[in-house]
Protein backbone atom coordinates (compact mmCIF):
# COMPACT_ATOMS: atom_id res chain seq x y z
CA UNK A 1 0.00 0.00 0.00
CA UNK A 2 1.39 3.39 -1.17
CA UNK A 3 1.87 5.34 1.74
CA UNK A 4 3.18 9.50 1.69
CA UNK A 5 6.26 9.23 3.78
CA UNK A 6 9.31 11.28 3.56
CA UNK A 7 12.33 10.05 2.31
CA UNK A 8 14.34 9.54 5.97
CA UNK A 9 10.96 7.81 7.11
CA UNK A 10 10.66 5.60 4.65
CA UNK A 11 14.50 4.63 5.09
CA UNK A 12 14.17 4.47 9.20
CA UNK A 13 11.06 1.98 8.11
CA UNK A 14 12.88 0.57 5.92
CA UNK A 15 15.78 -0.55 8.74
CA UNK A 16 13.26 -1.33 11.24
CA UNK A 17 11.55 -4.46 9.05
CA UNK A 18 15.44 -5.99 8.35
CA UNK A 19 15.51 -5.74 12.22
CA UNK A 20 18.78 -4.67 13.60
CA UNK A 21 19.55 -5.46 16.91
CA UNK A 22 22.05 -2.39 17.50
CA UNK A 23 21.58 1.05 15.65
CA UNK A 24 24.60 2.86 16.65
CA UNK A 25 24.85 6.78 15.19
CA UNK A 26 24.96 10.07 15.86
CA UNK A 27 22.44 13.18 13.95
CA UNK A 28 24.06 14.93 11.40
CA UNK A 29 21.74 17.29 8.89
CA UNK A 30 20.65 15.95 6.16
CA UNK A 31 20.63 12.19 7.92
CA UNK A 32 19.12 13.70 11.11
CA UNK A 33 15.49 12.46 10.87
CA UNK A 34 16.52 8.92 9.61
CA UNK A 35 18.08 8.42 13.00
CA UNK A 36 15.02 10.32 14.51
CA UNK A 37 12.92 8.33 14.06
CA UNK A 38 14.55 4.96 14.75
CA UNK A 39 15.58 6.26 18.06
CA UNK A 40 12.00 6.83 18.74
CA UNK A 41 10.99 3.43 17.14
CA UNK A 42 13.50 2.22 19.90
CA UNK A 43 11.97 3.89 22.72
CA UNK A 44 8.31 2.90 21.89
CA UNK A 45 9.21 -0.67 21.19
CA UNK A 46 8.48 -1.18 17.74
CA UNK A 47 12.10 -1.87 17.40
CA UNK A 48 13.49 -4.96 19.32
CA UNK A 49 17.28 -4.01 19.39
CA UNK A 50 19.52 -1.48 21.29
CA UNK A 51 20.26 2.21 19.70
CA UNK A 52 23.31 3.21 21.31
CA UNK A 53 23.55 7.60 21.95
CA UNK A 54 27.50 7.63 21.25
CA UNK A 55 29.60 11.00 21.29
CA UNK A 56 30.58 11.03 18.11
CA UNK A 57 30.61 9.29 14.48
CA UNK A 58 33.91 7.64 15.24
CA UNK A 59 32.27 6.01 18.13
CA UNK A 60 29.15 5.06 16.34
CA UNK A 61 30.96 2.91 13.99
CA UNK A 62 33.30 1.49 15.93
CA UNK A 63 30.89 0.49 18.22
CA UNK A 64 29.29 -1.18 15.22
CA UNK A 65 32.31 -2.87 14.20
CA UNK A 66 31.97 -4.31 17.57
CA UNK A 67 28.62 -5.46 17.49
CA UNK A 68 28.67 -6.77 14.21
CA UNK A 69 32.12 -8.33 15.34
CA UNK A 70 29.78 -10.15 18.23
CA UNK A 71 27.71 -11.63 15.62
CA UNK A 72 24.32 -8.77 15.45
CA UNK A 73 22.91 -7.32 12.43
CA UNK A 74 23.88 -3.58 12.86
CA UNK A 75 22.69 -0.10 11.31
CA UNK A 76 24.22 2.96 11.32
CA UNK A 77 24.06 6.12 9.01
CA UNK A 78 25.87 9.68 8.11
CA UNK A 79 26.59 12.17 5.96
CA UNK A 80 29.76 14.40 4.47
CA UNK A 81 31.99 15.43 7.93
CA UNK A 82 30.46 12.61 10.16
CA UNK A 83 31.68 10.00 7.82
CA UNK A 84 34.97 11.84 7.48
CA UNK A 85 35.15 11.65 10.55
CA UNK A 86 34.47 7.53 10.80
CA UNK A 87 37.07 7.25 7.99
CA UNK A 88 39.79 4.81 10.04
CA UNK A 89 36.75 2.94 10.85
CA UNK A 90 35.32 2.70 7.59
CA UNK A 91 38.54 0.91 6.21
CA UNK A 92 38.60 -1.44 9.41
CA UNK A 93 35.51 -2.52 8.81
CA UNK A 94 35.70 -3.63 5.66
CA UNK A 95 39.10 -5.25 6.29
CA UNK A 96 37.30 -6.99 9.42
CA UNK A 97 34.77 -7.51 6.70
CA UNK A 98 31.98 -6.86 8.65
CA UNK A 99 28.48 -6.56 6.67
CA UNK A 100 27.31 -3.37 8.34
CA UNK A 101 24.66 -1.35 6.45
CA UNK A 102 25.09 2.19 6.60
CA UNK A 103 22.92 4.90 4.76
CA UNK A 104 24.52 7.63 3.66
CA UNK A 105 22.78 10.85 2.98
CA UNK A 106 24.76 12.64 0.69
CA UNK A 107 26.34 16.27 1.37
CA UNK A 108 28.97 18.29 0.46
CA UNK A 109 32.34 18.58 2.37
CA UNK A 110 33.47 21.71 3.95
CA UNK A 111 35.35 23.70 4.29
CA UNK A 112 33.46 26.41 3.50
CA UNK A 113 30.82 24.85 5.47
CA UNK A 114 27.73 23.39 3.25
CA UNK A 115 25.01 20.95 4.50
CA UNK A 116 23.55 21.13 1.37
CA UNK A 117 23.75 18.01 -1.28
CA UNK A 118 26.38 16.60 -3.43
CA UNK A 119 28.32 13.33 -3.51
CA UNK A 120 31.90 13.88 -2.50
CA UNK A 121 31.02 12.37 0.93
CA UNK A 122 30.24 8.70 -0.39
CA UNK A 123 33.08 9.01 -3.11
CA UNK A 124 36.23 9.55 -1.67
CA UNK A 125 35.50 6.30 0.47
CA UNK A 126 35.93 4.89 -3.02
CA UNK A 127 38.81 3.02 -2.12
CA UNK A 128 37.78 2.01 1.46
CA UNK A 129 36.41 -1.73 0.19
CA UNK A 130 32.63 -0.94 1.11
CA UNK A 131 29.63 -1.20 -1.43
CA UNK A 132 28.06 1.79 -2.69
CA UNK A 133 24.95 1.86 -4.11
CA UNK A 134 22.66 4.85 -5.08
CA UNK A 135 18.83 5.25 -4.71
CA UNK A 136 17.03 7.93 -7.28
CA UNK A 137 14.09 8.55 -5.04
CA UNK A 138 12.78 7.38 -1.76
CA UNK A 139 11.19 4.20 -3.02
CA UNK A 140 14.37 2.88 -4.43
CA UNK A 141 16.15 4.23 -1.39
CA UNK A 142 14.62 2.16 1.02
CA UNK A 143 14.35 -1.03 -1.19
CA UNK A 144 18.39 -0.90 -1.64
CA UNK A 145 18.25 -1.28 2.06
CA UNK A 146 16.77 -4.66 1.65
CA UNK A 147 18.82 -5.80 -0.92
CA UNK A 148 21.93 -4.42 1.12
CA UNK A 149 21.75 -6.20 3.99
CA UNK A 150 21.14 -9.32 2.13
CA UNK A 151 23.97 -8.90 -0.12
CA UNK A 152 26.47 -7.64 2.43
CA UNK A 153 26.14 -10.45 4.93
CA UNK A 154 26.09 -13.70 1.75
CA UNK A 155 29.25 -15.46 2.86
CA UNK A 156 30.90 -15.08 -0.81
CA UNK A 157 30.96 -11.09 -0.23
CA UNK A 158 30.92 -10.09 3.24
CA UNK A 159 31.35 -6.28 3.11
CA UNK A 160 30.07 -3.29 4.38
CA UNK A 161 27.85 -1.31 2.42
CA UNK A 162 26.76 2.16 1.79
CA UNK A 163 23.19 2.99 0.42
CA UNK A 164 23.26 6.97 -0.94
CA UNK A 165 20.27 9.27 -1.17
CA UNK A 166 20.85 12.87 -1.55
CA UNK A 167 20.59 14.85 0.71
CA UNK A 168 17.53 16.65 1.24
CA UNK A 169 16.20 16.28 -2.21
CA UNK A 170 15.45 12.45 -1.03
CA UNK A 171 15.98 12.48 2.81
CA UNK A 172 13.80 15.59 3.19
CA UNK A 173 10.84 15.36 0.34
CA UNK A 174 7.31 13.55 0.75
CA UNK A 175 6.84 10.53 -1.69
CA UNK A 176 4.58 7.93 -2.46
CA UNK A 177 6.52 4.74 -0.83
CA UNK A 178 5.36 1.21 -0.82
CA UNK A 179 6.57 -0.39 2.36
CA UNK A 180 6.54 -3.74 2.52
CA UNK A 181 5.31 -5.86 5.08
CA UNK A 182 7.42 -7.12 8.31
CA UNK A 183 6.35 -11.04 6.79
CA UNK A 184 7.14 -10.17 3.30
CA UNK A 185 10.78 -8.95 4.71
CA UNK A 186 11.38 -11.40 6.87
CA UNK A 187 11.12 -14.10 3.78
CA UNK A 188 13.32 -11.92 2.12
CA UNK A 189 16.01 -11.44 4.64
CA UNK A 190 17.07 -14.73 6.81
CA UNK A 191 18.76 -13.74 10.12
CA UNK A 192 22.59 -12.81 10.00
CA UNK A 193 24.69 -15.72 9.89
CA UNK A 194 27.74 -14.44 10.86
CA UNK A 195 30.94 -16.43 9.50
CA UNK A 196 33.16 -15.93 12.89
CA UNK A 197 31.98 -14.10 15.93
CA UNK A 198 33.16 -12.34 19.11
CA UNK A 199 33.01 -14.88 22.08
CA UNK A 200 33.93 -14.77 25.35
CA UNK A 201 34.44 -18.93 25.54
CA UNK A 202 35.94 -19.11 22.29
CA UNK A 203 37.78 -15.85 22.41
CA UNK A 204 38.82 -13.90 18.27
CA UNK A 205 40.48 -11.45 17.09
CA UNK A 206 39.23 -9.48 14.15
CA UNK A 207 41.52 -7.45 12.09
CA UNK A 208 44.94 -9.09 12.96
CA UNK A 209 48.21 -7.47 12.45
CA UNK A 210 49.57 -8.69 8.67
CA UNK A 211 53.42 -8.45 7.99
CA UNK A 212 54.03 -7.49 4.28
CA UNK A 213 54.79 -11.17 4.22
CA UNK A 214 50.39 -11.51 3.81
CA UNK A 215 48.41 -7.54 3.99
CA UNK A 216 48.86 -7.79 0.40
CA UNK A 217 46.72 -10.65 0.14
CA UNK A 218 44.06 -9.62 2.95
CA UNK A 219 43.49 -6.57 0.06
CA UNK A 220 43.87 -9.26 -3.13
CA UNK A 221 40.42 -10.96 -1.31
CA UNK A 222 38.61 -8.13 -0.20
CA UNK A 223 39.03 -6.66 -3.95
CA UNK A 224 38.18 -10.63 -5.03
CA UNK A 225 34.88 -10.28 -2.79
CA UNK A 226 33.81 -6.91 -4.52
CA UNK A 227 34.21 -8.43 -7.58
CA UNK A 228 31.95 -11.16 -6.80
CA UNK A 229 29.25 -9.13 -5.48
CA UNK A 230 28.22 -7.76 -8.71
CA UNK A 231 26.68 -11.33 -9.31
CA UNK A 232 25.41 -11.50 -5.83
CA UNK A 233 23.73 -8.40 -6.41
CA UNK A 234 22.21 -9.72 -9.12
CA UNK A 235 21.38 -12.42 -7.65
CA UNK A 236 19.19 -10.54 -4.70
CA UNK A 237 18.02 -8.29 -6.67
CA UNK A 238 16.61 -10.41 -9.02
CA UNK A 239 14.97 -12.49 -6.15
CA UNK A 240 14.12 -8.99 -4.89
CA UNK A 241 12.20 -8.00 -8.13
CA UNK A 242 9.92 -11.52 -8.17
CA UNK A 243 8.91 -10.98 -4.64
CA UNK A 244 7.92 -7.29 -4.65
CA UNK A 245 7.89 -6.30 -8.46
CA UNK A 246 10.15 -3.41 -8.23
CA UNK A 247 13.15 -3.71 -10.75
CA UNK A 248 16.38 -3.00 -9.56
CA UNK A 249 18.07 -5.99 -11.21
CA UNK A 250 20.92 -3.73 -13.21
CA UNK A 251 23.65 -2.62 -11.19
CA UNK A 252 23.21 0.06 -13.62
CA UNK A 253 19.69 1.21 -15.74
CA UNK A 254 19.40 2.43 -19.21
CA UNK A 255 16.77 5.17 -20.22
CA UNK A 256 15.78 5.70 -23.77
CA UNK A 257 19.65 4.51 -25.02
CA UNK A 258 18.42 2.75 -27.72
CA UNK A 259 19.54 4.46 -31.10
CA UNK A 260 20.65 7.05 -28.50
CA UNK A 261 23.81 9.24 -30.15
CA UNK A 262 24.73 11.05 -27.02
CA UNK A 263 24.57 9.46 -23.17
CA UNK A 264 24.04 10.91 -20.13
CA UNK A 265 25.67 8.95 -17.32
CA UNK A 266 24.51 10.13 -13.36
CA UNK A 267 23.56 8.73 -10.13
CA UNK A 268 21.23 9.50 -7.60
CA UNK A 269 18.47 11.92 -7.83
CA UNK A 270 19.54 13.67 -10.63
CA UNK A 271 18.68 10.84 -13.08
CA UNK A 272 14.70 12.03 -12.34
CA UNK A 273 15.20 14.96 -13.72
CA UNK A 274 17.34 14.00 -16.62
CA UNK A 275 14.34 11.66 -17.33
CA UNK A 276 12.19 14.36 -18.12
CA UNK A 277 15.02 16.41 -19.80
CA UNK A 278 15.31 13.61 -22.13
CA UNK A 279 11.16 13.22 -22.75
CA UNK A 280 11.77 16.56 -23.92
CA UNK A 281 14.60 16.54 -26.14
CA UNK A 282 13.55 13.42 -27.44
CA UNK A 283 10.55 14.97 -28.77
CA UNK A 284 11.95 17.60 -30.66
CA UNK A 285 13.93 14.95 -32.16
CA UNK A 286 17.31 14.50 -30.51
CA UNK A 287 18.24 10.99 -29.99
CA UNK A 288 19.58 11.08 -26.51
CA UNK A 289 19.35 8.80 -23.53
CA UNK A 290 20.26 7.96 -19.90
CA UNK A 291 22.71 5.44 -17.89
CA UNK A 292 21.90 5.72 -14.30
CA UNK A 293 24.60 4.29 -12.38
CA UNK A 294 23.01 2.07 -9.47
CA UNK A 295 26.20 0.66 -8.04
CA UNK A 296 29.34 2.98 -7.98
CA UNK A 297 31.01 0.07 -5.98
CA UNK A 298 31.45 -2.73 -7.09
CA UNK A 299 31.98 -0.26 -10.82
CA UNK A 300 30.16 -2.03 -13.21
CA UNK A 301 32.55 -1.65 -16.03
CA UNK A 302 30.96 -4.20 -18.26
CA UNK A 303 27.61 -3.38 -17.91
CA UNK A 304 28.70 0.49 -18.55
CA UNK A 305 30.08 -0.60 -22.07
CA UNK A 306 27.18 -2.67 -23.20
CA UNK A 307 24.86 -0.22 -22.60
CA UNK A 308 26.83 2.51 -24.08
CA UNK A 309 27.47 0.49 -27.12
CA UNK A 310 27.20 2.75 -30.02
CA UNK A 311 26.94 5.80 -28.36
CA UNK A 312 29.19 8.83 -29.50
CA UNK A 313 28.88 11.36 -27.29
CA UNK A 314 29.12 10.29 -23.14
CA UNK A 315 28.13 13.52 -21.05
CA UNK A 316 29.09 12.11 -17.36
CA UNK A 317 26.89 14.42 -14.45
CA UNK A 318 29.51 14.76 -11.61
CA UNK A 319 28.23 16.29 -8.26
CA UNK A 320 31.91 15.67 -6.80
CA UNK A 321 34.97 16.99 -8.01
CA UNK A 322 38.06 14.78 -7.86
CA UNK A 323 40.35 17.91 -7.46
CA UNK A 324 43.55 17.51 -9.12
CA UNK A 325 42.37 15.32 -11.30
CA UNK A 326 42.14 16.22 -15.50
CA UNK A 327 39.04 14.57 -15.95
CA UNK A 328 37.54 16.24 -12.60
CA UNK A 329 35.13 13.89 -11.75
CA UNK A 330 35.55 10.46 -9.81
CA UNK A 331 32.49 9.30 -11.92
CA UNK A 332 33.69 10.12 -15.53
CA UNK A 333 36.82 8.22 -14.72
CA UNK A 334 35.27 4.98 -14.23
CA UNK A 335 33.17 5.52 -17.63
CA UNK A 336 36.01 6.31 -19.60
CA UNK A 337 37.73 3.72 -18.53
CA UNK A 338 34.86 1.24 -19.29
CA UNK A 339 34.20 2.48 -22.47
CA UNK A 340 37.82 3.54 -24.38
CA UNK A 341 38.24 0.56 -26.05
CA UNK A 342 34.79 1.79 -28.33
CA UNK A 343 36.28 5.31 -28.72
CA UNK A 344 33.20 7.89 -28.05
CA UNK A 345 33.67 11.52 -26.77
CA UNK A 346 33.07 11.72 -22.73
CA UNK A 347 33.39 14.47 -20.74
CA UNK A 348 32.61 15.04 -17.14
CA UNK A 349 30.93 17.98 -16.21
CA UNK A 350 30.93 19.36 -12.40
CA UNK A 351 27.84 20.92 -11.23
CA UNK A 352 25.20 21.19 -8.46
CA UNK A 353 28.36 20.82 -5.98
CA UNK A 354 26.83 21.79 -2.45
CA UNK A 355 23.14 22.10 -3.05
CA UNK A 356 23.21 23.89 -6.31
CA UNK A 357 19.80 23.00 -8.40
CA UNK A 358 20.33 21.01 -11.82
CA UNK A 359 17.68 22.05 -13.88
CA UNK A 360 16.43 20.66 -16.87
CA UNK A 361 17.91 22.97 -18.94
CA UNK A 362 20.72 22.80 -17.32
CA UNK A 363 20.82 19.24 -18.60
CA UNK A 364 19.80 20.27 -22.18
CA UNK A 365 23.12 22.87 -22.09
CA UNK A 366 25.72 19.62 -21.07
CA UNK A 367 24.16 17.32 -23.99
CA UNK A 368 25.00 20.00 -26.90
CA UNK A 369 28.19 20.63 -24.75
CA UNK A 370 28.80 16.66 -25.52
CA UNK A 371 27.94 17.09 -28.70
CA UNK A 372 29.93 19.64 -29.83
CA UNK A 373 33.48 17.73 -28.21
CA UNK A 374 33.25 20.69 -25.20
CA UNK A 375 36.03 18.83 -22.93
CA UNK A 376 35.65 18.48 -19.05
CA UNK A 377 34.62 21.14 -16.71
CA UNK A 378 31.91 23.11 -14.53
CA UNK A 379 28.79 23.71 -15.34
CA UNK A 380 26.49 26.40 -13.69
CA UNK A 381 29.19 28.48 -12.81
CA UNK A 382 28.48 31.85 -11.66
CA UNK A 383 31.14 33.65 -13.43
CA UNK A 384 30.82 37.06 -12.14
CA UNK A 385 32.37 35.25 -8.63
CA UNK A 386 35.08 34.42 -9.94
CA UNK A 387 38.15 36.90 -10.29
CA UNK B 1 49.81 -15.69 9.76
CA UNK B 2 46.78 -18.03 7.08
CA UNK B 3 44.76 -15.96 5.12
CA UNK B 4 41.18 -16.04 6.61
CA UNK B 5 38.05 -13.57 5.96
CA UNK B 6 38.57 -11.02 8.25
CA UNK B 7 42.07 -11.68 9.29
CA UNK B 8 40.29 -13.07 12.08
CA UNK B 9 42.87 -15.64 14.72
CA UNK B 10 42.46 -16.57 18.33
CA UNK B 11 44.66 -14.66 21.10
CA UNK B 12 48.21 -15.30 21.07
CA UNK B 13 48.82 -14.87 17.34
CA UNK B 14 51.31 -12.58 17.31
CA UNK B 15 53.37 -14.84 18.91
CA UNK B 16 54.11 -16.24 15.35
CA UNK B 17 55.79 -12.81 13.90
CA UNK B 18 59.69 -13.03 15.04
CA UNK B 19 59.80 -9.55 15.33
CA UNK B 20 63.47 -9.65 16.78
CA UNK B 21 64.33 -10.11 12.79
CA UNK B 22 64.10 -6.16 13.36
CA UNK B 23 66.58 -6.10 15.70
CA UNK B 24 69.55 -3.79 14.37
CA UNK B 25 71.89 -3.11 17.66
CA UNK B 26 71.65 -6.41 19.81
CA UNK B 27 71.65 -6.11 24.04
CA UNK B 28 74.30 -7.89 25.61
CA UNK B 29 74.58 -8.62 29.11
CA UNK B 30 77.58 -8.39 31.36
CA UNK B 31 76.73 -10.43 34.28
CA UNK B 32 80.04 -9.18 36.09
CA UNK B 33 78.17 -5.92 36.62
CA UNK B 34 74.35 -7.03 36.76
CA UNK B 35 73.07 -7.12 40.06
CA UNK B 36 70.06 -8.90 38.67
CA UNK B 37 67.35 -5.83 40.42
CA UNK B 38 65.17 -6.81 37.37
CA UNK B 39 64.69 -2.80 35.54
CA UNK B 40 65.72 -4.17 32.42
CA UNK B 41 62.73 -6.83 32.15
CA UNK B 42 60.34 -4.23 33.64
CA UNK B 43 60.89 -1.55 31.33
CA UNK B 44 61.33 -3.96 28.23
CA UNK B 45 58.19 -3.24 26.10
CA UNK B 46 58.06 -6.41 24.48
CA UNK B 47 58.38 -7.95 27.99
CA UNK B 48 60.70 -10.31 26.19
CA UNK B 49 63.63 -10.00 29.23
CA UNK B 50 62.35 -12.81 31.66
CA UNK B 51 64.54 -14.03 34.93
CA UNK B 52 65.58 -17.34 33.78
CA UNK B 53 68.02 -19.64 35.75
CA UNK B 54 70.70 -17.45 37.04
CA UNK B 55 70.58 -14.06 35.64
CA UNK B 56 67.85 -12.03 33.09
CA UNK B 57 67.80 -13.27 29.49
CA UNK B 58 66.58 -12.08 26.19
CA UNK B 59 64.63 -13.60 24.42
CA UNK B 60 65.98 -12.77 20.48
CA UNK B 61 63.15 -13.85 18.68
CA UNK B 62 61.05 -10.98 19.60
CA UNK B 63 63.59 -8.68 20.89
CA UNK B 64 63.50 -5.43 18.48
CA UNK B 65 67.23 -3.80 19.94
CA UNK B 66 65.39 -0.44 21.01
CA UNK B 67 67.89 0.06 23.66
CA UNK B 68 65.62 1.05 26.64
CA UNK B 69 66.78 -2.11 28.87
CA UNK B 70 70.72 -0.52 28.29
CA UNK B 71 69.51 2.96 28.93
CA UNK B 72 67.86 2.10 32.10
CA UNK B 73 69.97 -0.64 33.39
CA UNK B 74 71.24 1.08 36.36
CA UNK B 75 74.59 -0.88 36.37
CA UNK B 76 75.09 -0.28 32.72
CA UNK B 77 75.67 -4.02 32.21
CA UNK B 78 73.64 -3.94 28.83
CA UNK B 79 75.22 -2.61 25.65
CA UNK B 80 73.60 -2.12 22.71
CA UNK B 81 76.52 -4.19 20.23
CA UNK B 82 75.82 -4.29 16.05
CA UNK B 83 74.37 -6.94 14.85
CA UNK B 84 76.30 -9.41 12.39
CA UNK B 85 73.98 -11.12 10.66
Amino acid sequence: MLQITEGSHAVAEAVKLCRPQVVSAYPITPQTHIVERLAEMVADGDLNGEYICVESEFSALSSCVGASAAGSRVYSATTSQGLAFMAEVVFNAAGMRLPIVMTIANRALGAPLNIWNDQQDSIFLRDSGWMQIYGEDAQEAMDLHFIAYKLAERHDVLLPCFVCLDGFIVSHTFEPVDIPSQKEIDEFLPAFNPLHRLDAKNPMSFGMYATPDCYQEFRYEINAAMIRAKAAYREIAAEFKAKFGRDYTGLVEGYRLEDAETAIVAMGSICGTAKDAIDEMRDAGEKVGLLKIRSFRPFPSEEVRTALKGVKNIAVIEKNISIGSRMLGAVGLEVKDAVYKDSPNIFSYVGGLGGRDIRKRDIKQIVQWAKEGRNDCFFGLREELLK
Amino acid sequence: MALNVGAVAAPGHARNNKTGSWRVFCPTLDTAKCNKCGTCALICPEVCITLSGEFYSVDYDFCKGCGLCAEECPKDAITMKKEEK
